[in-house]
């Protein structure tokens, strides 16, 4: 009998095109997703070389970073050519493409899964560090630079060293209130932001098992928030139920021996990682961000900590740093920070549950004065499940604006970003400085203490609430 | 046709920038993410930090360093390969940290900027020096894997494969494609129930000219 193998290990073995003693593996991509953002110069590459697109058929486009969440015209004349210039380059090569306008545009992170695209056991790259999303479905998935991406659409293959082994193991179930996102926070805050550098994280344990698609493709998302290279979860009935019937996976007999691989994959007993960190889920709360990286974040229910209480000297710098920026003192306490703007969107927290769970805190209550809340689809296809169940009119009935789909403000690129020291809780990823607009400050939470917030005007679980 | 300008070693002048998780977002905002051009970005380079007239790079006595010595997990975040072309364009030709984000570094050293990696102890005795002599100079070596200054010497390593390419200035995408037949033989094997975003097309092959 062969050694036990992890989940991480099968995948990267059945990818293997080339393997040489002396040379990294070379690695075949099953799904490329495109975006305008990080694409242009590389199809520009391809033309200057004379090189075609190996793969149409594996590649999809999405226009998302540039487009604007309250018109279907890109006002910003660069953003706009960005945008005509990935139409051009797709119509040139034959890609298929979901443009502004289409009822499957959004997010690529958010599109590619809906339409089952993403199957377990399969190799996705993007140019977008959050591609590691598509873990969520047993899939190795990791974002890639610009020169990577012309690498894979002329070759549909990666020269790859092969990752550490990392399993983040929950014990205990989430308390209620706690999502993947505030799991995910806690785990950044444990091991640090770049707590995961180097290493293909696996998600483990019976609150990973308990979580829907959209929590584990949150949890996914947020991996390389910890500098992960990608995070996974072993495929099992969820996966396939929420695969099952969806219009790009595979059907009849297909899905059969479909579904015979992908029960494979699952880590065998006894294979090792190369590291193990325990995270106790069920001592857990929801959590929010105080400073400029993902692992500065504490409960919300805590006080922004004391730089003097960091060990590390250069933590103490930066957590320093971080404040200045953040115009947060020591001891303050979380709940008590003021905000005037509520993101609910991106693609760590754009998809449906996600509205349905701001949906929920929101109903029947009203944003609080001075406060903006935008509500932000992942897809047009999120945003059309969402008003088949009333959740729009929640929204409006309580204030909040509601949008088209597109990454909006997550990161300052298109017409949604804050101008001037505003101060957002945001469902998004990253709260580095100027993020979110030029002297944004942004407090990274759930869409349930979003919503809260949105209520109250100021940083509040949940249970804040009832 | 697209092979690059052999880089073997790289002596320059240091600046210190001593600040853990230096984002790609501090390196290049996205605003600045929307030209379609590999180069012209060096306005782009650290846009928000250089607002605040003090900024380290952008003291007199600096003008001119080439190497940038940082801090811990330099380059976390955005994958965006603009960080890399933004540095280049602002005359570096190296980082030394005592750690990267992953997709920068790739990216780095893809585009011939040296991202090296040294223990925090020579990072920090790097960043002293370079602070108290804007003269200091700093060679990194790439045959030998050697970081030399100030009579000091470190040793680093590198992606075997990157630093190769580096070194022979070699196009990576026609050292792939000279793997053709491996990859179409792998093509033919693939199970057919796999995804596919269009409909299915015979693998377009370019040529390998390397
Ligand atoms: S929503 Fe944000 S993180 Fe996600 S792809 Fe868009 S810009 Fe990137």
């Amino acid at each position: 009998m062969s050694a036990p193998r992890t989940l991480i290990d099968k995948v990267w073995d059945g990818h293997v095109v080339r393997r040489r003693a002396d040379d990294p593996d070379l690695i075949y991509i099953d799904l490329h997703l495109v975006h305008e953002a990080s694409s242009p110069q590389a199809f520009d590459g391809l033309r200057g070389t004379g090189r075609r697109v190996r793969r149409p058929d594996l590649t999809l486009a999405l226009e998302d970073h540039n487009v604007p969440t309250d018109s279907l015209t890109i006002a910003d004349a660069m953003g706009r050519e960005q945008v005509e210039t990935l139409r051009r380059n797709c119509a040139e090569h034959g890609i298929t493409v979901y443009s502004l306008g289409d009822g499957r545009q959004g997010i690529v992170h958010v599109v590619a899964p809906e339409r089952g695209l993403v199957q377990p056991g399969t190799t996705v790259v993007c140019g977008d560090s959050h591609t590691s999303t598509h873990g969520a479905f047993g899939a190795l998935a990791f974002g890639v630079g610009t020169g990577d991406v012309e690498h894979v659409l002329a070759t549909q293959t990666m020269p790859l060293a092969r990752p550490r082994t990392m399993a983040v193991e929950f014990a205990g179930a989430l308390p209620p209130d706690v999502t993947a996102k505030d799991l995910m926070l806690a785990v950044i805050a444990q091991i640090g932001a770049n707590g995961a550098n180097g290493h293909v994280i696996e998600y483990r344990g019976a609150a990973i098992e308990g979580l829907t698609m959209e929590g584990r493709m949150t949890l996914c998302n947020l991996s390389v928030e910890a500098g992960a290279r990608a995070g996974m979860i072993a495929p099992d009935e969820v996966t396939y139920r929420y695969l099952k019937g969806r219009p790009d996976a595979p059907s009849g007999d297909a899905w059969d021996r479909a579904e015979r691989h992908w029960r494979t994959l699952p880590t065998d007993e006894g294979a090792r990682f190369d590291r193990t960190v325990t995270v106790d889920a069920a001592s857990l709360a929801p959590f929010v961000t105080w400073g400029t990286n993902p692992g500065q974040a504490v409960p919300v229910d805590s006080a922004v900590p004391d730089p003097e209480a960091f060990a590390d000297e250069a933590d103490r710098a930066a957590a320093e740093r971080a404040l200045a920026y953040m115009d947060l003192a020591p001891g303050t306490p979380m709940r008590s920070i003021a905000v005037d703007t509520v993101f609910i969107g991106s693609c760590t927290n754009g998809r449906i549950e996600d509205l349905r769970a701001a949906a929920d805190v929101m109903r029947g209550r009203k944003v609080a004065d001075g406060v903006t809340a935008l509500v932000v689809p992942g897809s047009m296809a999120v945003r059309r499940a969402a008003e088949e169940e009333g959740l729009h009119e929640v929204f409006a009935a309580a204030g909040a604006q509601w949008r088209l789909s597109g990454c909006s403000m997550c990161l300052g690129m298109n017409a949604d970003r804050l101008v001037g020291p505003r101060r957002c809780a945001s469902t998004s990823n990253r709260n580095y400085e100027g993020r979110q607009g030029d002297r944004a400050r942004t407090h990274l939470v759930s869409p349930a203490v979003a919503a809260a917030t949105a209520v109250t005007g100021r940083l509040t679980p949940p249970a804040g609430l009832r | 046709m697209n092979a690059l300008t052999p880089i073997t070693a790289h002596t320059g002048r240091a600046v210190a920038l001593r600040r853990d998780q230096v984002d790609t977002d501090q390196i290049i905002p996205a605003s600045f993410c929307k030209r379609l051009t590999k180069s012209g970005y060096a306005d782009a380079l650290f846009a928000g930090w250089r607002k605040d007239p003090g900024f380290v790079l952008d003291r007199p006595e600096h003008a001119g360093a080439t190497v940038l010595v940082a801090a811990r997990n330099f380059g976390t975040g955005s994958s965006r390969e603009h960080a890399v072309w933004a540095l280049r364009d602002g005359g570096f030709a190296a980082v030394i940290a005592s750690s990267f984000g992953d997709i920068f570094r790739r990216n780095a050293w893809r585009n011939g900027l040296l991202a090296v990696e040294l223990p925090e102890e020579a990072v920090a005795a790097l960043a002293d020096a370079a602070e108290a002599d804007p003269g200091f100079t700093v060679t990194i070596d790439l045959a030998g894997l050697t970081v030399t200054a100030g009579g000091d010497r470190w040793e680093f390593t590198a992606n075997e494969r990157q630093r190769r390419l580096l070194m022979e200035g070699l196009d990576e995408i026609a050292v792939t494609l000279a793997e053709d037949e491996a990859i179409t033989a792998y093509e033919s094997a693939r199970h057919d129930w796999l995804p596919a975003a269009g409909p299915r097309t015979t693998p377009a092959r370019s040529r390998a000219r390397l």
